[in-house]
């Protein structure tokens, strides 16, 4: 069996560089307690939608970048950014949302792909390669192309039977 | 506003149009579709329309300047003062002709807004490029039905002639361009609809040749849409969608 070599996406390597070297270090590793409604236990770190963080006038610009357009779940993560940052004693706060870059699932962080797994949804795969998230198979069979949300669709495993969600690539 | 800024306005109201009046008519499926997994996808669909139309309204609102909202320039227009294209207006009818507008309007807006998003206005690019994604997506989903549809039984297939016929009528309108959006050429802000028309025909027609289907191709045949001129359907549409807002305006969720 050849050996899978994890690598980075140029996008989320372009992130985790820029995160590293900007000054607000602090405001990140609180924002790693905001989390996708939708998506229990995925930061919006490692879901790739928080794009940057700029101070001017004493004033916190947190930049968003939605998923997808329609995605209802915006307004709710815009506020609890504020709450989450507000519990740290951080008011002077506004949130931005942005369109570019456009968001990639590319931008997603690899242990936001782990965590994916572990609750039993499929990750990203740019070849659309499904691996149920059950038994590893790759023999698996797409039900919808939309599932319970925008960014996810419905396989199931043929093997194991597993009926679960992908989130798409995109 | 200056004239450049009034085109533009209505340039991206029209585009805004287009997208909320579609999305409601997709969202008319929920619950109502064929099995539940059908139904799911109707309504996300419906959601990507929404969300496009949010960013274009909220666009047109910043251009403006007159602090309006999103929802009012949504929920405070009447029929005459919309100004989307019909097709996107046509009650949705049964399943076959709701996946047909579907095919045709995916194809269109996967090659409109790929050139969209060459815009030299940078707004307008991001939104068509976040868009057209969707798109590329929606399409992927919208063929294998009209194939599985146009090859399954004899009432699937006269179905989907039967829808074939009333759109043809209308897809001719998607190359239509009002003078205030010829006149953002020049300035490459908007892009040019006629220049999509062979490739849309070529498109579809292919595909249709594929399941044994003719296509007469996008002639002009009805118009009025972008001059608020529209069909018996949209007045009737509008009431349910704007009742909320009608009747207790500015309610807030």
């Amino acid at each position: 069996m050849s050996q899978v070599i994890p690598t980075l996406s140029p996008e989320f390597a372009k992130r985790r560089a820029y995160r590293n070297n900007s000054p607000f270090q602090n405001i990140w590793n609180i924002l790693d307690k905001v989390f996708d409604p939708e998506l229990p236990g995925l930061t919006i770190w490692d879901l790739g939608i928080l794009q940057d963080i700029q101070l001017a006038d004493e004033l916190y610009t947190i930049v968003v970048t939605p998923t997808y357009s329609g995605c209802p779940a915006v307004d709710m993560i815009n506020t609890d950014i504020k709450m989450e940052l507000a519990k740290a004693g951080i008011d002077n706060v506004t949130v931005k949302v942005t369109l570019a870059p456009a968001w990639t699932t590319e931008m997603m962080s690899p242990a936001g792909k782990a965590h994916l797994k572990s609750i039993n949804i499929a990750p990203p795969d740019e070849n659309d390669k499904v691996i149920c998230p059950n038994c590893d198979s790759e023999n698996t069979k797409l039900i919808s192309q939309f599932g319970s949300t925008a960014c996810k669709s419905l396989y199931q495993c043929s093997d194991c039977s597993e009926v679960f969600d992908y989130f798409k690539h995109f | 506003m200056n004239q450049e800024q009034k085109n533009l306005y209505r340039f991206l109201v029209g585009l805004a149009d287009d997208s909320v009046v579609l999305s409601h008519r997709l969202s008319e499926w929920c619950s109502n579709g064929p099995y539940l997994e059908e139904d799911i996808a109707l309504s996300n669909i419906a959601l990507d329309y929404l969300g496009r139309a949010r960013m274009f309204y909220q666009y047109a609102a910043q251009i403006e300047g007159k602090d309006r909202s999103e929802d009012d320039i949504a929920y405070s227009r009447n029929e005459r003062e919309y100004t989307n294209l019909l097709i996107h207006e046509l009650p949705i009818n049964d399943f076959a002709f709701t996946m047909l507008r579907q095919f045709f309007v995916d194809v269109f807006y996967c090659q409109y807004l790929e050139q969209l998003c060459q815009s030299s206005d940078s707004t307008v690019a991001a939104i068509a490029a976040k868009s057209v994604k969707e798109s590329r997506y929606h399409l992927k989903r919208s063929e294998p039905w009209i194939r599985q549809l146009s090859e399954g039984t004899d009432e699937s297939r006269s179905r989907v002639l039967d829808a074939k016929t009333e759109l043809e009528s209308f897809v001719g309108e998607l190359f239509l361009m009002p003078e205030w959006e010829k006149s953002l050429l020049e300035s490459d802000i908007a892009v040019d609809r006629e220049l999509i028309k062979p490739d849309w025909d070529q498109y579809v027609r292919e595909f249709l040749t594929g399941s044994k289907i003719e296509f007469a191709g996008s002639e002009l045949k009805i118009s009025g849409g972008r001059n608020g001129v529209h069909t018996e359907f949209l007045g009737h549409m509008l009431s349910e969608m704007q009742f909320l807002q009608r009747a207790y305006p500015g309610l807030k969720w």
